[in-house]
């Protein structure tokens, strides 16, 4: 059998080979702001398999060494990432030749995300790219500066005070840019990162209402359980385009 | 060389006829020659450590290139000793070995599978003409994140690898055996088993006996090099706290001084006598 079909199959063209083309079970928006004393970043909990809620309690914000790492898109290359850089994080404290003080993380926020540039890009370039927006958070230990910055699945790198992934990037970036200041502390971060979740849960049929915050501060690394955002379609108009009418026809 | 072997030493993948593998006993002389190692497994974890004689004065001690003790995995790591490049060797593929564990299975690799694991890649290397046996040897202490139990090792250059309770290895061993053994620590008894802060003071105590009755190195600089995996230390591999080391290095010194002094005291009355 196998050897007719072999000759026959011989003279047809090969099968392309297929790489990811798409993502198939997702998260939503990363959403992160700078404040005075840390950074802070927010992420829905539910991953979608197409335009299914699949599951209500998945959580995409992670730490590793002191830093955080948030992902919106496919949810198992977002542990494909986790995994490499636990990795990573351990070659770098076992290395034969390393020697650290204390608690001393190995690697900065910024060596993580220059590193997950170097992976995505690679990925990308063998047309089989990791599907993922990937929101980096942390401090660096030398000059104590916060960082946020973000890889995209092609491994384009931004530095930026505010950082939105997916809708985000679309429906959350106006409102951090209208409402964001150098000088904010930590409850005004959270209350902006909140209200951008909610219009993103408004607006973006992928997000869910049950959030889950983390923080980088000086105090170190906090991530929060997930909890409900105070949402109500009946008693506020507030995230309703003014053209649209409130009664259908 | 060639009388010792008469022929049968040139390659690691002959027997003698009178089945010895010449090669692989040479190995093990590299390891009898280099600084010692011990081991002790006790009640409430595992101690490693190492004597770091200072080849010469012009080494920087307490650095990085003159590690002897390396961090396998989060909950493992291994005092070498021997042909130390050749030990570097082994420690990677235990690296190795560990995260290919994690990777496939998600879970930290138990301490017996690492062990094994390490024999047979020890062992790989006796067996054909054209590789060279190790020529070291390393003591792998493990904390099994399952059973919640530690576990120590030996691997040997012919690629034993053995369980302890407490073990030596490197330059006098045998009198570091017999000073282990006079610990009890095989008698696993709620009374003499031994617990981990104990433990790390006899780890430096025999150390540094050993340092002082060896004629050549006696009054040359020697630096201890510890670590364990126990409740302090979160279950995880770590130098031990130089408090702590700093402590019992003090105990031991005074221990010692006063055994010297209970040895002069028989002697005068056996005199007297």
């Amino acid at each position: 059998m196998w050897g007719m079909n072999h000759h026959h199959r011989s003279s047809a063209p090969a099968d392309p080979k297929s790489h990811t083309t798409r993502p198939i079970v997702t998260g939503a928006s990363v959403l992160g702001v700078k404040y005075n004393g840390g950074v802070m970043l927010a992420a829905d909990t539910l991953l979608s398999y197409g335009s299914m809620a699949k599951t209500m309690n998945a959580s995409r914000l992670m730490e590793i060494d002191q830093t955080l790492i948030g992902a919106s898109g496919e949810y198992s290359d977002f542990q494909a990432i986790q995994e490499m850089l636990e990795a990573k994080s351990l070659q770098m404290q076992s290395g034969l030749l390393q020697e650290r003080e204390g608690d001393e993380p190995p690697m900065t926020a910024r060596s993580m995300w220059n590193y997950l540039r170097v992976v995505m890009y690679h990925r990308r370039n063998k047309m089989n790219p990791l599907w993922n927006s990937v929101v980096v958070a942390g401090k660096d230990g030398a000059t104590g500066e916060f960082f946020l910055g973000n890889v995209d699945r092609l491994g384009t790198t931004v530095e930026d005070n505010i950082m939105a992934t997916g809708f985000g990037a679309y429906m959350g970036v106006p409102l951090l840019r209208e409402k964001w200041r150098p000088d904010m502390d930590e409850g005004e971060a959270r209350a902006l990162l909140e209200d951008c979740m909610k219009v993103l849960y408004y607006r973006d049929c992928r997000a869910a209402s049950r959030i889950q915050l983390a923080k980088v501060s000086a105090d170190g690394v906090l991530i929060s359980e997930p909890y409900e955002l105070e949402t109500s379609w009946a008693g506020s108009t507030d995230y309703i385009p003014l053209n649209t009418p409130l009664a259908l026809p | 060389m060639a009388s010792s072997g008469s022929g049968y030493d040139l390659s690691a993948a002959t027997f003698s006829p009178d089945g010895r593998i010449f090669q692989v006993e040479y190995a093990g002389k590299a390891v009898e020659n280099a600084g010692t190692v011990i081991g002790i497994h006790a009640k409430d974890g595992v101690v490693l450590g190492v004597a770091k004689p200072l080849y010469h004065k012009m080494i920087v001690p307490t650095t990085a290139s003159y590690k002897r003790i390396h961090t396998v995995d989060v909950h493992a790591g291994v005092a070498t000793t021997g042909f130390l490049p050749d030990a570097r060797v082994l420690v990677g593929r235990a690296q190795e070995e560990a995260a290919d564990w994690q990777e496939h299975y998600g879970s930290k690799v138990p301490p017996h599978v690492l062990a094994d694991r390490l024999g047979h890649y020890v062992h790989y290397f006796t067996l054909h003409g054209a590789l060279r046996p190790f020529g070291a040897s390393c003591v792998l202490g493990g904390y099994d994140v399952d059973t919640k139990e530690c576990g120590l090792y030996m691997l040997e250059p012919n690629g034993a690898a053995y369980k302890y309770y407490g073990v030596a290895t490197g330059k006098g061993k045998q009198v570091a055996k017999t000073e282990l053994e006079k610990l009890n620590l095989h008698k696993q008894d709620a009374e003499s088993s031994m617990d981990v802060a104990t433990a790390v003071k006899n780890v430096a105590k025999i150390l540094i006996l050993l340092h002082k009755e060896n004629k050549d190195s006696d009054g040359k600089p020697m630096e201890l090099e510890l670590s364990w995996i126990c409740e302090a230390s979160k279950w995880k591999h770590a130098p031990i706290p130089k408090d702590v080391l700093t402590a019992a290095k003090e105990w031991a010194n005074e221990q010692l001084e006063e055994e010297d002094e209970d040895d002069e005291e028989e002697e005068e009355a056996m005199e007297e006598g």
